[in-house]
């Protein structure tokens, strides 16, 4: 039977991880390889890197860290942040990167996701989109949920399902940070009007907030960052709960 | 040992080359007849589009080679997918080295297929020590039906081949190269045939 997946998020800049960590075991905390590594032992399914660096020498830096991952590391991966052409995907991809995500380029440049799955396959396409509510209708934000657009977070789902998008990492902006639980109504509105996986993100605070969006929220996999940075929750806990609650789960 | 890993310009060989690598083998990535020919094993692997990946298999004459093999051959993903008679994916004709068709999943589940899944009825030694029901990493839109040939079941909408096996070749639906600890212990199996 096929598993709901949890995903530990790692936010880099300039090759290094951003947000706090607390892995008092760890030789070097702030070293993505090394925390990768931590997770993948720990029983994290895949894991996910958002690089926010700007510097000029982010593309290299990327790269050099996703070779250092796929080297080290023996689960599937996804890389994001910045990437906005086929060329950056292409030497991702080369470097061992199993799957890329696009976000602000996707909305500026739709058919970025037909050249992509066209060259690349679904398989490897993940489209990112971040999402409030605004008078009750979900808005789609870019810039990490900074700057509105008119787009409507349903409609441009079934757009870049249609354009061959192989998965959609949605993020609440409504929920992000507040440790109260994901979108599941929004979720589940996803997760029943597509037909490709959809991953939960934002909102995450304790292992219920899991269980509620396997079964409320319809997800097929969870992400989050500081419950697993800070060791709020170990993995292997929580897969533990999850399958008492007849979630399947890879324990 | 040398291990020849087929590039051919479908997927992502990085990772197979550095999952054999964590295992202390330092396989060689070619396109080269002679190169594949000589080696003790062969890797297969693929990912993407059926049609495409069969131009560019044609296109380097590989696809009248890798079934005159002889040595050990494991075909992973695509590469398993492309080692069958047919694919629905792109109407494509493969290198019918397994008597199997591909199919697509239908749309009563999500397609494609992302994550993890169980492997069970295993045969031949290329699942030595791996437990029934151990976890495999997948990631695919279309699949192989059970056949004669099946040596692994999965099942997502209903029981498909998740390995393949005639003679020399074998092939792999998930991704041993991304399964954790479980799919190391079949690449090292591999290399033990």
């Amino acid at each position: 039977m096929l598993t709901k997946r949890i995903i530990p998020c790692l936010d880099i800049k300039n090759g290094r991880t951003v947000k706090g960590v607390n892995f008092v075991d760890l030789r070097d905390a702030g070293d993505p390889v090394e925390l990768a590594k931590l997770y993948a032992e720990n029983g994290a399914d895949e894991l996910v890197f958002l690089d926010i660096s700007a510097t000029e020498e982010r593309r290299k830096t990327l790269i050099d860290l996703v070779l250092r991952v796929a080297e080290n590391v023996n689960i599937p991966f996804t890389v994001g942040g910045g990437i906005s052409s086929v060329e950056d995907v292409d030497v991702l991809l080369k470097s061992g990167a199993d799957k890329v995500s696009v976000n602000s380029s996707a909305v500026k440049n739709p058919q970025l996701i037909n050249d992509l799955s066209a060259k690349f396959g679904s398989q490897c396409v993940v489209v990112a989109i971040d999402a409030k509510q605004i008078n009750g209708q979900w808005k789609v934000h870019l810039v990490g949920g900074k700057v509105p657009t008119d787009l409507n977070l349903f409609e441009w789902a079934k757009e870049v399902e249609q354009r061959g998008a192989g998965e959609i990492l949605f993020t609440s902006m409504d929920n992000d940070g507040t440790k109260d639980g994901f979108a599941n109504e929004a979720l589940a509105k996803l997760s029943t009007e597509l037909n490709i996986p959809i991953i939960a993100s934002g909102g995450a605070g304790k292992i219920a907030h899991f269980t509620d969006t396997f079964i409320k929220g319809k997800a097929d996999a969870a992400l989050a960052a500081s419950v697993f940075h800070f060791k709020e929750i170990e993995i292997n806990d929580l897969k533990e709960v999850l399958r008492t609650n007849n979630i399947p789960v890879r324990l | 040992m040398e291990i020849a890993i087929i590039d051919y310009g479908a997927g992502n060989i990085q990772s197979i080359k550095f999952a054999f690598q964590r295992i202390g083998i330092n396989p060689v990535l070619t396109h080269n007849s002679e190169t594949i020919l000589k080696a003790d094993k062969v890797i297969f692997p693929g990912v993407g589009e059926a049609s495409s990946a069969m131009k560019k298999l044609k296109a380097t004459g590989l696809d009248v080679l890798i079934p005159t093999l002889n040595q050990p051959v494991l075909g992973i993903c695509l590469g398993m997918q492309l080692m069958c008679k047919f694919s629905e994916e792109g109407n494509t004709n493969g290198l019918g080295i397994f008597d199997a068709e591909v199919k697509k999943f239908s749309n009563k589940v999500k397609v494609p297929q992302i994550g993890w899944n169980q492997i069970s009825a295993l045969k031949t030694d290329l699942f030595d020590g791996i437990s029934e029901n151990e976890y495999m990493y997948l990631v695919h839109s279309f699949y192989a039906p059970i056949c004669s040939e099946t040596i692994a079941i999965s099942n997502y909408e209903l029981d498909y081949s998740s390995a393949l096996q005639k003679e020399n070749f074998y092939g792999t639906q998930f991704h041993p190269e991304k399964s954790s600890s479980a799919g190391q212990r079949v690449l090292e199996n591999f290399l033990k045939l």
